[in-house]
């Protein structure tokens, strides 16, 4: 294994340290319990967005803590979902007597996780609705498995809630567009590589020189196919396909696009599959209104990438538009 | 009559208990999810005997409330919560009472396991310790209903428990981690039905 680190035991929380240490004007970190919150949290008469997860998908959620986006993350060890006791403290951080949605992606650890957490701040009277974000479309939707996984669509509802929040929507309305939002986000990811976690010191899955994950999820489960890596043009093509044909996205449909790198996949090569994918969308007579390419929900060194694609309309992209000021996103401030 | 010092020493007996199977639950685990059910467990009742131990409870809803609160915090994974749930809603029904009757002892299992059952949305056949559970909880109810008594309601919830377990062999999962690996779940036992199996014949030995 090798990484820039000290001991792997420390790895979540100096890194934290350290965002702090960069970020101060923007957010402030607790380190027990653990959670990240924005500088000026509480903020009065706004509903609290909060996620968190397991770390290692940096920037999610940390890098997206700060004005229009969320109020609270709380990250648990690497590809670990924290406890429910640190999530209800960095609930109980940052709400301020409208309530608070917490955004929570499709592993079962996370939702047991957030639940409990729900249930403890409900009976202390504090008010919690819960979005599950399940958009990885290589994962059959069947009530016979765990469900859908979580990919890309989170990155996108915390951008678009968050400024619904700091607009002044209530929890009641903040769930019911959540919930719209969820209904037509759509992902899928491919590998090139392995990921290593810390402390286990090796891979978490091989892959030969040759072979590529198709349908990855973010802790390097397996997918729909291990193939012969192809040209970037074909891989696209098959990633777009799928997503697209799933919800299915029709012609005319406005979307909002994240091209996103899984931690080890150089912008260069990016920007070449986003090439391809405007080929394709513009030939599906989509109308790509606001895009994001870069690194948002990594999965550690991973080499590779996953695409989203969110149906779109005036209202998500005047919200997507709103100012947004975070150590990982920022615009319009 | 389940008395407060009986169960504590439910509690202490599964930090034992956890203890000496570590290495069993883990390897179980090993097999269909991430191979850490042991450790958790293990870390979880040492926590929860140290926190009553060192603040005695004042009543059996109390000691219970301090091992779900405590299991919250230090279990992780998805065996943290689903515990956790059964202890938190167990405490209530527990009430701040020194002892528990059979009919009381029956509603706190029940409540506790249905608890387990709304938050992991697991119903008996997926797979999971509801598989323990279920049974378990039948066995109690049918035992009260013909006149058992604590011990007798609890070694037929043990057994029962156990049995369920052995019965998630040949299944297929349909929740949790497992579920990802679909037909390769099956001929494997179900870590979190044999922890709920000795959580459960741990009962037996000191509540009844």
């Amino acid at each position: 294994m090798k990484k820039l680190i000290n001991r792997p035991e420390d790895v979540v929380v100096e890194s934290l340290h350290g965002l702090a240490a960069a970020h101060g004007d923007l957010l402030r970190v607790s380190f027990d319990p653990l959670f990240v919150v924005r500088a000026d949290a509480p903020v009065a008469d706004k509903v609290a967005i909060v996620s968190g997860g397991g770390s290692g998908h940096e920037p999610l959620h940390a890098g997206f803590v700060g004005r229009g986006m969320l109020d609270a993350a709380c990250p648990g060890e690497v590809f670990t979902s924290p406890t429910p006791d640190r999530i209800e403290a960095a609930t109980r951080a940052v709400v301020s007597g409208r309530g608070a949605l917490h955004i929570v992606k499709n592993y079962t650890g996370d939702v047991l996780n957030f639940e409990t957490a729900a249930e403890l701040c409900r009976a202390d009277g504090i008010e919690v609705e819960a979005v599950v974000v399940a958009d990885d479309v290589a994962v059959e939707d069947s009530t016979f498995t765990a469900g859908r996984r979580g990919l890309g669509t989170t990155v996108l509802l915390e951008r678009l809630l968050g400024a619904a929040a700091e607009r002044g929507l209530g929890l009641d309305a903040l769930a019911a567009l959540a919930r719209r939002i969820c209904d037509t986000g759509r992902s899928m990811g491919v590998a090139l590589t392995p990921c290593t976690v810390p402390a286990a010191g090796r891979p978490t899955f091989t892959l030969a020189d040759d072979e590529i994950e198709i349908g990855v999820g973010i802790h390097g489960e397996p997918g729909r196919e291990r193939a012969k890596l192809r040209p970037a043009r074909e891989l696209m093509e098959q990633v777009a396909g799928a997503v697209i044909d799933d919800l299915p996205f029709r012609d005319g449909d406005d979307v909002i696009v994240l091209l996103n790198g899984m931690g080890g996949t150089p912008l260069m090569e990016l920007y070449l599959l986003y090439n391809e994918l405007h080929r394709i969308v513009a030939a599906k007579g989509l109308r790509v209104r606001r895009r994001l390419v870069g690194n948002y929900i990594t999965s550690l060194e991973m080499a590779g990438f996953s695409l989203t694609l969110l149906k779109a309309d005036d209202e998500l992209v005047a919200l997507w538009d709103d100012p947004v000021l975070t150590p990982a996103l920022r615009w319009g401030c | 009559m389940a008395t407060l010092a009986r169960f504590a020493a439910w509690i202490a007996r599964l930090d034992a208990v956890y203890a000496e199977q570590k290495d069993y639950l883990t390897d179980l685990d090993a097999a269909i999810g991430d191979a850490d059910h042991g450790i958790n467990m293990a870390r979880g009742f040492a926590a929860a005997h140290q926190a009553i131990v060192a603040a005695p409870p004042a009543d059996v809803g109390a000691l219970l409330k301090a091992v779900a609160m405590t299991l919250i915090r230090t279990v992780g994974g998805a065996s943290g919560p689903l515990y956790g749930t059964f202890f938190l809603r167990a405490a209530p029904v527990a009430g701040a009472v020194a002892e528990v009757d059979a009919a009381g002892v029956e509603a706190l299992f029940a409540a506790g396991a249905a608890g387990i059952a709304e938050r992991g949305k697991a119903v008996v056949g997926d797979k999971t310790m509801i598989d323990a559970w279920g049974p378990a909880v039948e066995a109690l109810g049918a035992s009260r209903a013909a006149g058992g008594a604590v011990a007798d309601m609890l070694a037929a919830a043990a057994a029962a428990a156990a049995a369920g377990r052995d019965a998630t062999l040949p299944l297929v999962a349909r929740k949790g981690r497992a579920s990802y690996l679909g037909e390769r779940s099956r001929g494997h036992i179900d870590p979190g039905a044999a922890s709920t199996a000795l959580l459960l014949a741990a009962a037996h030995e000191t509540l009844g």
